[in-house]
């Protein structure tokens, strides 16, 4: 736990580029960016009473392990409470782990003190989803995106405004507004101020946590191009966090899965996408409602039992097993490795003990009874 | 006779900032046992246009007719609309935390329901009721879960507990507003064919508003597609999908992330929705169309056939032949709009592609 920040990184087991699309895992680790080990947290339970003492645990995050390369875009799905936004913000350094560490480049920086981390948050920014939450209503936009130049004193005065000026342009917003409010912007507009602001340090990783959800389609793939053409012209990486599968698949190299705090599937995305492993993958791809009639008509779709249970006492074994049609004794008694199965390369790995073999059909196994 | 026939319906609020026109003239029908998917982005009008039928908006002046089974929503007394609200159209909301009471048990207010409309119905039986249609909307354990709160309950069940309320009268239409946007992707699975197999069973005519083409893919029989107050197409749900002929539903299917188009660029539609107090002049759609003609700035287009059997409508000035997402469509509208555009219509056009969002799509 007590690892410098000057640490060396931890050597690679053969493989362990989670990931990374087949073909560069040669490409050695000067490529990887960003690369989280064994990471876990844990939210204490609190009693109401005087000590408040500690009666239980909140599961969010539970020994996780990704990498992030260098101008790619992984993208992390799940449900709601899968812990995927608590995974970012502590890739982030925004919340202090429980255990496990984050590599960034070669640096370790988990639980950095503040002034230790100040150089890392000019690296790594984030994207929010809420694009009316996440701007304060009373600050005028040019002081909105000029606020990182500020507290890490790198312009100032007109040096500011000119270098702000230049951002707005660079999303597509109109420099003369720089002295409007954020309630002067339609949602797709504020969305491009969020960006603004991360990008204005030059950071090598952008967060998005769900940076399109919250928009119209129509604007959805305004913000979405905009994007691809900075990670196009600045090498950025993306941690891309959304619950929409097709925009998912849409930006990713690689996409990880996530379930109950754990990862389910990681891998690059075709064989996610197109041969999904794990039961949970299959039935989430299943699930999603597809812009098209016919391939609606046509979908064997696979209706889990049930809700996400709850992160503070998770299920035995694999926790997917009180939902998974495949569900067997061993799937309650013993967690899956999260490692390649039925021969898939090293780089696409699955928590599963009975991953869906080519051409299996999941929703002939799918019980079809209502929870 | 259809089960519901809205014709030229008309609201507006009158606000400190002018008059917000949210419904311009919309006519539509939906008949018993079936699914009208209406799509929209914010602000299209397809929220206070359903809620106008229930007579939930006050202070909107509302013109035009709603008939539904023979009688007229929007002229009956007050009265008399209180008893087709919850029994004869039924409403299910997009957030179903703020759609249930937190105060009271979850079968306490199935059975309030019940026996606001239904004086005979005791307070034992009301209860007994809620049970059997707890369980009939998959709640496990309905005898237990009917004593609890709403926040005992998840989201999704939350859900199925606003679905079983809105069954509870056998409604013969039910509205549901966004029911499924707050869920998770296997949750809204879930109750998308949980609402797909009771409407089988009992052959309600169902509503759905929303804003994700792929609810509408996936239950709908016809299509309305919304803009600015308007219908700007209507048709079955294979003519909108496949043979779309409003720019506006081409711009909506084109933007969405396809899985058969790979890693190619998105096609957005430049700019955002008008302001519904200063609303564009001609088509509302012609300062973010790039197909965009003199004509269309001048004036708004009437919803007219563009399809064999008639019940295929567009606004749009663009010719029938120009229904469609493949190249021979793309050649019939560039035909038109190369010989329709000079003056204005070209200053749109240029300033459509010099937007930021513009993908070099418009025709120059």
């Amino acid at each position: 736990m007590s690892v410098g920040a000057g640490d060396p990184p931890p050597q690679h087991d053969a493989g362990v580029a989670v990931g990374v699309p087949p073909g560069s895992s040669d490409a050695g680790t000067d490529d990887i960016l960003v690369r989280v080990d064994n990471l876990v947290k844990y939210f204490p339970i609190r009693s109401a009473e005087l000590f408040r003492r500690t009666v239980g645990q909140v599961h969010a995050v539970d020994d996780v392990s990704l990498t992030i390369r260098r101008g790619q875009t992984l993208g992390l799905v799940g449900e709601t409470g899968s812990g995927k936004s608590t995974l970012a913000r502590c890739i982030a350094g925004l919340i202090p782990v429980t255990s496990g560490r984050v590599w960034f480049e070669d640096r370790q920086i988990t639980n950095l003190s503040r002034r230790k981390m100040q150089p890392f948050r000019r690296e790594i920014q984030m994207i929010f989803q809420d694009p009316y939450g996440s701007l304060n209503p009373r600050r005028r936009v040019g002081s909105i995106i000029g606020e990182p130049f500020a507290i890490h004193g790198l312009a100032s005065g007109a040096d500011r405004k000119r270098r702000v000026q230049e951002l707005m342009e660079r999303v597509g917003l109109n420099p003369e507004h720089y002295n409007r409010f954020p309630a002067e912007f339609s949602g797709g507009q504020r969305q491009r101020i969020g960006v603004a602001r991360a990008l204005a340090l030059r950071p090598k990783l952008i967060i998005c946590d769900e940076p399109v959800s919250a928009l119209d389609v129509s604007i959805q793939a305004q913000v979405l191009n905009l994007l691809a053409d900075l990670q196009d012209d600045y090498g950025l990486s993306y941690l891309f966090i959304a619950h929409d599968l097709d925009v998912v698949r849409h930006v990713s190299n690689s996409v990880a899965v996530m379930y109950l705090g754990r990862l389910a599937e990681v891998g690059p995305k075709a064989p996610i996408y197109e041969a999904p492993r794990h039961p949970y993958t299959a039935a989430l791809l299943s699930a999603a409602p597809a812009a098209d009639p016919e391939s609606a008509a046509q979908r064997q779709r696979i209706i889990l039992v049930g809700d996400i249970p709850s992160p503070i006492n998770p299920p035995s074994g694999c926790r997917f097993h009180p939902r998974c049609p495949k569900a067997r004794d061993l799937c309650a008694e013993a967690e899956p490795a999260l490692e390649p199965r039925l021969g898939d390369p090293d780089t696409h790995l699955t928590a599963c003990h009975f991953p869906i073999e080519a051409g299996e059909s999941l929703a002939a196994a799918g019980r079809r009874e209502t929870p | 006779m259809s089960l519901l026939e809205v014709t030229d319906l008309r609201v507006s609020f009158p606000t400190a900032d002018g008059v917000v026109q949210a419904v311009r003239g919309v006519s539509f029908t939906v008949e018993a046992g079936q699914t009208l998917g209406i799509v929209g982005e914010s602000g299209s009008g397809k929220t206070v246009l359903t809620q106008t039928l229930l007579r939930l908006t006050p202070g909107g002046d509302i013109s035009g007719e709603a008939r539904f089974d023979g009688i007229d929503l929007l002229a009956i007394p007050d009265e008399d609309m209180r008893r087709v609200r919850g029994a004869q159209i039924a409403v299910i909301f997009q957030d179903p935390l703020t759609s249930l009471h937190p105060l009271f048990r979850v079968g306490w207010q199935i059975s309030e329901m019940i026996r606001a409309h239904d004086k005979s119905v005791s307070k034992r039986q009301g209860r007994a009721l809620a049970i059997d249609l707890l369980g009939r909307v998959g709640i496990p354990q309905p005898q237990q879960r009917v004593d609890d709160y709403p926040h005992q309950f998840s989201g999704g069940m939350r859900q199925r507990a606003m679905i079983a309320m809105a069954l509870a009268l056998s409604p013969k239409m039910i509205i549901a507003d966004e029911p499924t946007t707050a869920l998770d992707a296997t949750v809204q699975a879930q109750i998308l064919e949980l609402l797909l197999e009771l409407q089988r069973e009992s052959g309600t005519a169902l509503i759905m508003i929303t804003h994700d083409l792929g609810v509408v893919a996936d239950i709908a029989d016809e299509v309305m597609v919304m803009y600015a107050g308007r219908a700007a197409e209507k048709g079955s749900k294979h003519e909108i999908f496949y043979e779309p002929h409003h720019p506006y539903t081409k711009g909506l299917l084109e933007s969405i992330p396809n899985s058969s188009a790979g890693a190619d660029r998105l096609k957005p539609i430049s700019g955002q929705p008008p302001s519904l107090i200063n609303l564009p002049t001609g088509c509302k759609f012609h300062p973010r169309c790039i197909y965009v003609m003199d004509r269309c700035v001048r004036e708004e287009p009437p919803l007219v056939a563009v399809g064999g059997d008639g019940w295929h409508r567009s606004a749009c000035w663009l010719p029938p032949a120009a229904a469609g997402l493949g190249s021979q469509a793309e050649e019939a509208r560039r035909k038109v709009v190369n010989k329709a555009r000079d003056g204005e219509a070209a200053q749109v056009a240029a300033s459509i592609s010099g937007s930021p969002d513009a993908e070099g799509q418009v025709i120059a």
